[in-house]
């Protein structure tokens, strides 16, 4: 807490008065973007140098409150979602000075989109079964394997990767994290279509990929660890966000509701009241898990708000499309031109079709670690409950029947 | 809105955590609650009086400990998870909430804070926030008659505060518990035993009148349900505690049954779903507590969320715990009946989940 004395509030508004004051929020997007960065305004708790100033994480509003209200560009977090929540955590605690000077930077700036290259078509809740090889050669890694269901690998620059290094000893003890360059020879991004119509997530072969032994993160056979970091990042980013009253999913019934009269029916109402109450309670549960972590005392709730995301946003989208009868029947874009090769990172939710919605919040419950898998831990992690019995504990990975 | 629990709060648990393990533990609850005297007056004079909870939402200038509806939440809580026999809700919240409501009130307000004297608010326990004044009673300005079915906590009271129609309008009398006839009903719920009051031209006199009776018999219903969604997720962390303590303990087909995937995923929802009710209730209570700002503006809003989220969650997790505890759980002299009553029965308090979806929908503008 020392550390944090001389930042506070007061000290960060000076701060980004001097940043407006040297740096035009209304010139070049990327300019502003990077001397934001220097000024330690991008995340500002981060350590000086990276970003941040070390600040307590919660003041992080007061900056983006101030620049907001000066009318100056942010660093689109929805695009790069994968880098701010999941490889920008783990780059941190795992990597290299130069390694952090490298990356962090042009990955907060957008410059640099990044994807998560950790699931195997025989390797999802199951990740330490995968088995995407990297060999050492001299100074480099020889990469050869596929991943799949990998989101926006198809803009992205940077990969966070993990492989096996050693087939011969138990599943997690042989595995190596590195970042990859996605325009490296021998990286290929298929497109995969999904639920949805879109391609928002691709496979992603590897073939013969060279990964010099610098883009290495954490120490050879330690990639589980450093794994678990990336893991309960992606938890938390999923789980967190402050937002107002009736926002979401539950935002577009509420609107129909009030608006059109003549769809209101008695069992509609206490389903839609139902799901009202489960929408508030999850987002005070999210604005006491911020305080907590503003306290510095992050409780496990993170990994229950992920779980009841899915669940609400599941219910919600398919009582929209319940409440709205004859025109749910109908949907926006199945185009394969638009949607199939591409998604485009971020999508406004609330202006595509209902059942859009519907569709995509499948992926809720999947996505990130399924709800099933995300029930173990609670009941271990938290409760204490026993594991499940292993048998692949001792066995080494290359004996694993797959 | 701050949602977490201050330091002082959680001193205040503590103590109040200590005192009901030492003066009511778990292991006597059956045979308390199967006694004739549901009450145990030296536990409620220890906890109003020795540890102050009675005064703890009144200001100190009216004689109180100047705390808020946070801490009075927070003993709640704890009340809640050892499924004490007190008439903290009847006298702590509801009577003070209606007491406080009122200036003209001081000294009963200073009574009640200081544990002196205990009362009780004649409604039906099912009455939810935004009724109608009561007409059951009728004063014709000296003397009160009518009856009022299933009021909570009347049994442990000496002053009883009834919302009765006057000459001119809603009145809320003080009647002298001497002066009614209490009779105890058999409740379903054995540690908050109900009564029908029955009043035959009982000495009356007024304590408010007119809008003023109307706001504090708001006022009071409104306490008592944000105060009830804290004693509903004591309740529910009881039943998921106990729960997976039985679970780690117990052995079939040659394991804890509490690695069974089955059983432990029940548990996971029940944890995540506790997590949302804790932030819920905290809510309310910080609403409740917030006086004059925001918060009191959206405190029937976080009320009526608060008991539409907290009871279903609190009955849940007291099926859960019996259902897991397989036949001991079933069985009289295992306590998880007393929980699954008394959630039930708070389920129905101060209005059904219906009832609150219904009146969420109004002050939200999502009308039927
Ligand atoms: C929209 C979307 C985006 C994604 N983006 C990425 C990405 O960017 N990068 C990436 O690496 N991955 C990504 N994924 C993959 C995702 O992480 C995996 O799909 C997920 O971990 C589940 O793995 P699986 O699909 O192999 O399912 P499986 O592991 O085969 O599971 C099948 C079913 O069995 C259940 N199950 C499995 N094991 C257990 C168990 N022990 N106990 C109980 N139930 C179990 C699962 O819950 C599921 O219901 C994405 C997935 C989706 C849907």
């Amino acid at each position: 807490m020392e550390k944090f004395a001389t930042v506070d509030a007061d000290g960060l508004r000076a701060r980004v008065e001097q940043l407006l004051a040297e740096h035009d929020p209304a010139g070049d997007r990327l300019a502003f973007l990077q001397a934001r960065f220097d000024a330690g305004l991008a995340w500002v708790h981060y350590p000086p140098g990276l970003g941040g100033l070390g600040a307590p994480r919660e003041l992080q509003s007061v900056v983006d409150d101030a620049l907001a209200a000066a009318g100056a560009p942010d660093n689109d977090p929805r695009r790069i979602g994968i880098g701010l929540g999941m490889a920008a955590p783990t780059i941190l605690v795992h990597g290299t000075d130069e390694q952090r000077r490298r990356w962090l930077r042009p990955l907060w700036t957008g410059e640099e989109v990044w994807c998560q290259l950790f699931s195997e078509p025989g390797a999802g809740s199951d990740l330490a079964a995968l088995g995407t090889r990297a060999v050492r050669e001299q100074d480099s890694w020889i990469v050869n394997g596929q991943k799949v269901w990998t989101s926006m690998a198809h803009e992205a620059r940077w990969a966070i990767l993990v492989t096996r290094t050693d087939p011969s000893v138990p599943k997690h003890a042989g595995m190596t994290y590195f970042a990859c360059d996605m325009t490296a020879p021998g990286v290929e991004v298929r497109p995969l279509r999904q639920i949805t119509g879109e391609a928002e997530f691709n496979e992603v072969f590897l073939t013969d990929v060279r990964i010099p032994d610098e883009y290495r993160l954490g120490d050879v056979g330690n990639g589980w660890r450093v794994a678990q970091t990336t893991l309960m990042n992606e938890r938390v980013a999923i789980g967190g966000g402050a937002a107002p009253r009736e926002s979401g999913t539950i935002a577009a019934v509420c609107r129909t509701w009030r608006e059109r009269p003549e769809l209101r029916t008695p069992a509609g109402h206490a389903e839609l009241m139902r799901l009202w109450v489960e929408a508030e309670a999850l987002r005070l549960t999210g604005l006491r898990l911020r305080q907590q972590l503003a306290v510095g005392a992050p409780g496990p709730e993170g990994s229950a708000a992920k779980l009841s995301y899915a669940r609400l946003n599941q219910a919600v989208s398919g009582f929209e499309l319940d409440l709205l009868g004859d025109e749910a029947l109908r949907y926006d874009d199945w185009s394969t031109g638009t949607w199939a090769t591409k998604r485009p990172a971020a999508v406004d939710f609330l202006a595509r079709s209902p059942g859009y919605r519907y569709l995509r919040a499948k992926g809720n419950s999947i996505e990130g670690g399924t709800s099933e898998i995300l029930r173990n831990i609670i009941a271990e992690r938290v409760l204490g409950l026993p594991g499940e019995p292993r048998v692949d504990k001792d066995v080494p990975w290359k004996d694993l029947p797959k | 809105m701050n949602l977490l629990y201050s330091d002082v709060e959680e001193q205040l648990r503590a103590s109040v955590r200590d005192l009901l393990a030492a003066r009511a533990p778990l292991s006597g609850a059956v045979a308390r609650a199967e006694s004739d005297r549901p009450y145990e007056p030296a536990l409620w004079t220890a906890l109003a009086r020795e540890l102050g909870v009675a005064g703890l939402a009144v200001p100190e200038s009216a004689g109180g400990h100047g705390g808020s509806w946070r801490e009075v939440a927070v003993v709640a809580e704890e009340l809640g998870r050892a499924v004490a026999a007190t008439p903290f809700l009847g006298s702590t919240v509801l009577a003070t909430a209606a007491a406080t409501a009122v200036p003209s009130a001081r000294e009963l307000v200073g009574a009640l804070a200081a544990g002196t004297s205990t009362a009780v608010l004649v409604v039906p326990l099912s009455t939810p926030p935004g009724s109608a004044f009561p007409g059951q009673v009728s004063f014709d300005g000296t003397h009160a008659t009518g009856q009022v079915r299933s009021a909570a906590d009347a049994a442990a009271a000496d002053l009883l505060l009834v919302p009765a129609a006057g000459p001119a309008g809603p009145v809320l009398l003080s009647v002298e518990a001497g002066a009614a006839r209490c009779e105890p009903v058999t409740s379903l719920d054995l540690t908050r035993p109900l009564s029908n009051v029955h009043l035959d031209a009982a000495a009356g006199s007024v304590v408010a009148e007119g809008d003023g009776a109307v706001r504090a018999l708001e006022a009071a219903l409104l306490a008592g349900a944000v105060v009830l969604a804290s004693e509903q997720v004591g309740l529910a962390e009881h039943g998921l505690d106990s729960t997976v303590a039985y679970l780690k303990e117990r052995y079939q087909f040659g394991r804890q049954i509490g690695s069974f995937q089955a059983l432990k995923h029940r548990c996971a929802d029940l944890w995540a779903n506790l997590a949302q009710a804790r932030a819920v209730a905290r809510y309310a209570a910080a609403c409740l507590a917030d006086g004059t700002a925001d918060g009191a503006a959206d405190a029937p809003v976080a009320a009526a969320l608060a008991q539409a989220y907290c009871s279903p969650l609190a009955v849940t997790a007291a099926e859960e715990c019996i259902q897991l505890h397989g036949g001991i759980g079933f069985t009289w002299e295992h306590p998880a009946h007393l929980y699954l009553k008394r959630a039930k029965a708070d389920s129905i308090a101060f209005g059904g989940a219906a009832r609150h979806h219904a009146r969420l929908g109004e002050l939200v503008g999502l009308p039927a």
